[in-house]
């Protein structure tokens, strides 16, 4: 019996040490966001202020601000969200619901997997060849918006999938028992039910792109800009305009990105600042979205 | 020639009618049909709760050693349940607690006493699950796995690996391909694996639950077999719901119904005669 | 109601297919209006789908094109065999080599990181943690990945590389180590998310078996779950891999802008991506060398992840047949 003692104490060692480099290694993660956290904070947080947040860059630290970066960041989340949700909902629903099982949806669906995975800056790379310069879109936030909607496409498209799978299929035979037809089944019953999901991935998509640099800096994106576009919204008829489209643009991490790269410490300062709201407003979001799948979660148990 | 049962001690337990479907069995009647000097395994006053809601009711009953003692009895009525409480493996689950003692024989120690180790208790009890759950690894490896785990030698591993093979009838098929994977095997073949794997730690008893309903006649076959040749090295318990099988590989049978002990007795009389008449309404079909 | 029976016939449904709606079936009276806009709406969907295969077509034809002018001046043999990579110079140089190796030398210190620490915590958050423990950890472990890339290379410029300083004398503040380190960290979630989902789907039954035998847990771990779960295991390796290739602002900004051929760490180095981003920040004539430069290198960086996004894709689904 003694053998025995002897080896499960050996065993519950091991247990015990592995337990520990379990903790130590999850921790690795949050104590590295806690430490990001508080170096932006550290460097960044005294530099927020109402100026900061409405003055126009500049050539001196202590006068540059982010007014142009947030609104081209918002201009430019206006088409993102507008073009990749609708059609990566829509893609979803049909790869979902409505593809046969055949070489061509396989093709599709491998196609997905590889767009999920390339590189943020081939986006960039396609947009300048393609929509900047063969469709002449200039380098306008138009170009820039649809980058970032060709980048969160695939997210979209695998977070509806994901979340239709979820439902039944007891559920899609009675309504189409009762007489339904595919779309109805999908307006009425499939959407609804599955937006929870759907509305979680589509939040990490945009937060996702409101994070990006690189696609856009490689489309030509301004890093030195002292105007704001054209609004969209405007007093007198007609009310909207899209002038704002064709506009050049800058957007917070390209901002951040070359207050970075200058040695001057006071510009650090400044990239800290920007980082600081980049994070603030991400992390947010990501939030937002991980309570909102909690919720649906814990509402809906098929 | 399975029909010869053992007769170690004739009798059988008999349960009184105190209420509830089957009662509660004075202690000492249940386990009458086997002399206190061959128990191997002794259950007295076992109760069973996953959380709030009791399994197992005040099961008294005893496991004749180096024989096949079979627990049978309709879905939901806790053999699996009593026939986990042996090797302690419910303690992998959370909120399960139990109530009472488990004796092993001969050394006295009590399984499910809070103060055993449930780890050493597996070593020494070894269980066969109802499908076939071979480790991703080669033959070998997963014969070796609980001879590895006690920090065996390699020349102690390949003689034990071989014999276990042997004792589970396995080994012609697979001596010339030891290191190829277990998943090339058939799913009888795979059972007996997991019998080699069970056996080749020498253990004191051997759990098997529900171990051929996965399986194809001829397979069911050759596991059944080997068990009666097995029973001869060491204490089995095997819970079943084919009573035919009951009836044709166990020395004694226990019916259980709704978490309680209805009726233990040497599997021939379990089956001629029983002596509660729940025993006799399953026993025949009238409920299952 | 013969149309529906068809369609949900046991049959049809007992074999796996989804009851659809025949537009090819007969009409009833009174519905080729709704059948007309079935199938527009179909239409449409498929359309919207099809707008992925666009985009590989716009990405892949794009870089092709514009490649293919490209390779028209530089021969494809000194493009991947030359070890200088100057085309901006006057004597422009295009081996792609030393751009390469930046790349592999960020991914591998990544790698080296992120393997193992994620491999870790999927072991320790799908065996040993309470599952209220998982609850809060697995999300909180989400969110290292949804930090902005600008940042995480803030943070290795400006904290990573000090930190680093310190523990190596003479590191200079550009290098390859602390873009890799922060890359590493920042790619942990993917492993471990991945890697812990691939092996909770491992069945209970297999993990009875080893503690039936009287293993533990890090043995049941180790040699049970881990081998049962490696096609999926695997797959979020090569996923890690494909990120860490294509990772741009960390590199750009914390291991420098000088391709620099060479697999010491230390030192600092371009990516194929930082490179690409250092040329959009000037002005490049549209259809001069170095512009077309930019699509050679995202070429070759396209097949690149090309390879691990297609391997990480068929072993996902290896292992989505096998549980």
């Amino acid at each position: 019996m003694s053998d025995f003692s002897r080896i499960i104490a050996k065993r519950r060692r091991q247990d015990f040490v592995f337990n520990v480099v379990g903790v130590a290694c999850t921790l690795v993660g949050v104590v590295t966001l806690g430490a990001l956290l508080v170096d932006l904070m550290a460097d960044g947080l005294g530099r927020l202020d109402w100026a900061f947040l409405t003055s126009f860059p500049s050539r001196f630290a202590a006068r540059a601000g982010i007014y142009s970066s947030w609104v081209g960041t918002l201009l430019i989340m206006l088409v993102t969200a507008f073009t990749a949700v609708p059609l990566g909902v829509a893609a979803g629903v049909y790869l979902e619901e409505y593809a046969r099982r055949n070489w061509l949806t396989s093709l599709i669906e491998i196609n997905i997997a590889n767009l999920a995975g390339v590189p943020s800056i081939i986006y960039g790379l396609m947009a300048l060849g393609l929509l900047v310069y063969q469709f002449r879109l200039g380098q306008s936030i138009l170009t820039g918006g649809l980058t970032l909607a060709f980048l969160i496409l695939p997210i979209v498209i695998v977070a509806t999938r994901e979340a239709l799978r979820t439902i039944p299929q007891g559920i899609r035979e009675a309504a189409l028992a009762l007489g339904s037809t595919k779309w109805q089944v999908v307006r009425h019953h499939l959407l609804p039910y599955s937006i929870g999901g759907t509305l979680t991935g589509i939040i990490i998509a945009l937060s996702r792109a409101i994070g990006e640099t690189a696609p856009l800096i490689t489309i030509g994106a301004l890093t030195f800009i002292a105007f704001l576009p054209p609004p969209p919204v405007q007093a007198s008829p007609p009310f909207l305009s899209f002038g704002w489209l064709s506009s050049p643009f800058s957007v917070l991490p390209i901002q951040m990105f070359n207050w970075v790269s200058r040695p001057d410490p006071a510009f650090v300062v400044n990239a800290a600042g920007a980082g600081l709201i980049l994070i603030v407003v991400t992390l947010s979001l990501n939030a937002v979205a991980i309570v909102i799948r909690y919720r649906v979660r814990k509402r809906i148990k098929w | 020639m399975r029909t010869e049962l053992d007769t170690g001690g004739g009798g059988r337990g008999r349960v009184g009618h105190e209420g509830g479907a089957a009662g509660v069995a004075p202690a000492s009647r249940a386990r009458a049909g086997v002399a206190p000097a061959e128990v191997k395994a002794d259950v007295r006053g076992l109760n069973f709760f996953y959380g709030r809601h009791q399994a197992l009711k005040n099961i008294d009953l005893a496991f004749a050693v180096n024989r096949v003692t079979a627990i049978i009895g309709p879905s939901g009525c806790g053999k699996s349940t009593l026939l986990r409480c042996l090797n302690r493996i419910h303690d992998l689950y959370p909120d399960t607690r139990y109530e009472g003692r488990i004796i092993l024989q001969p050394s006295g120690v009590d399984i499910v006493a809070p103060t055993t180790d449930p780890v050493e208790m597996r070593m020494r009890i070894g269980m066969v699950f109802q499908k076939p759950n071979a480790f991703p690894k080669s033959i070998f490896e997963n014969v070796a796995f609980g001879l590895r785990l006690l920090g065996e030698g390699r020349r102690a591993v390949e003689e034990k690996v071989e014999r276990a093979l042997r004792g589970a009838a396995l080994w012609d098929e697979v001596k010339d391909r030891l290191k190829g994977s277990a998943y090339t095997l058939s799913g009888g073949q795979q059972q007996r694996l997991c019998i080699a794997r069970a056996l080749a730690t020498d253990p004191e008893m051997l759990l098997f639950d529900e171990p051929t309903s996965a399986l194809d006649p001829i397979a069911t076959q050759k596991i059944e077999d080997l068990i009666f040749e097995l029973k001869r090295q060491v204490t089995i318990v095997i819970v079943t719901h084919n009573m035919q099988q009951a009836a044709r590989v166990a020395d004694r049978t226990a019916f259980m119904y709704l978490g309680e002990l209805v009726e233990a007795a040497d599997t021939k009389q379990m089956f001629e005669n029983p002596s509660e008449k729940l025993t006799e309404e399953y026993i025949t079909g009238h409920f299952g | 109601m013969k149309d529906l029976e068809r369609i949900s016939s046991p049959a049809s449904l007992a074999a796996g297919e989804r009851p659809r709606l025949d537009a090819d079936a007969p009409l009833t009276s009174g519905n080729r209006w709704v059948y007309a806009k079935e199938r527009f709406i179909e239409s449409l969907l498929m359309l919207a789908a099809f707008s992925s295969v666009l985009t590989t077509l716009g990405i892949v034809g794009i870089l092709v094109y514009e490649s293919s002018t490209f390779f028209a001046h530089v021969s494809v043999w000194d493009f991947l065999t030359d070890t200088l990579w100057t085309p901006l110079f006057n004597n422009p140089r295009f081996g792609i080599l030393p751009l390469v190796a930046g790349t592999l030398v960020t991914t591998m210190v990544a790698l080296a990181v992120a393997l193992p620490v994620g491999t870790v915590v999927a072991i320790y958050l799908s065996e040993f943690a309470h599952p209220k423990v998982r609850e809060v950890i697995k999300p909180a472990l989400e969110l290292l990945s949804a930090v902005p890339t600008v940042v995480y290379g803030y943070f290795a410029l400006q904290f990573m590389s000090p930190l680093l300083q310190k523990l190596i004398p003479g590191l200079p503040t550009f290098n390859m180590l602390s873009a890799g380190v922060v890359m590493g960290i920042m790619i942990i979630p993917y492993v471990s998310s991945l890697s812990e989902d691939a092996m909770r789907a491992v069945p209970m039954s297999l993990r009875e078996g080893a503690y039936a035998l009287g293993a533990n847990k890090i043995i049941t771990a180790l040699r049970v779950v881990y081998p049962a779960a490696l096609s999926g295991i695997v797959a979020s390796y090569v996923l890690a891999i494909s990120r860490a290739i294509g990772e741009t602002m960390i590199v750009a900004i914390a291991a420098g802008m000088q391709p620099n051929l060479t697999l010491d760490p230390r030192e600092p180095a371009e990516t194929i991506t930082a490179f690409i981003v250092q040329v959009s920040l000037g002005d490049l004539p549209h259809g001069s060398i170095g512009y077309q430069s930019i699509f050679a290198a995202g070429l070759v960086l396209f097949l690149m992840t090309l390879v691990f996004n297609i391997g990480g894709y068929v072993l996902r689904k290896r292992f989505r047949e096998a549980y």
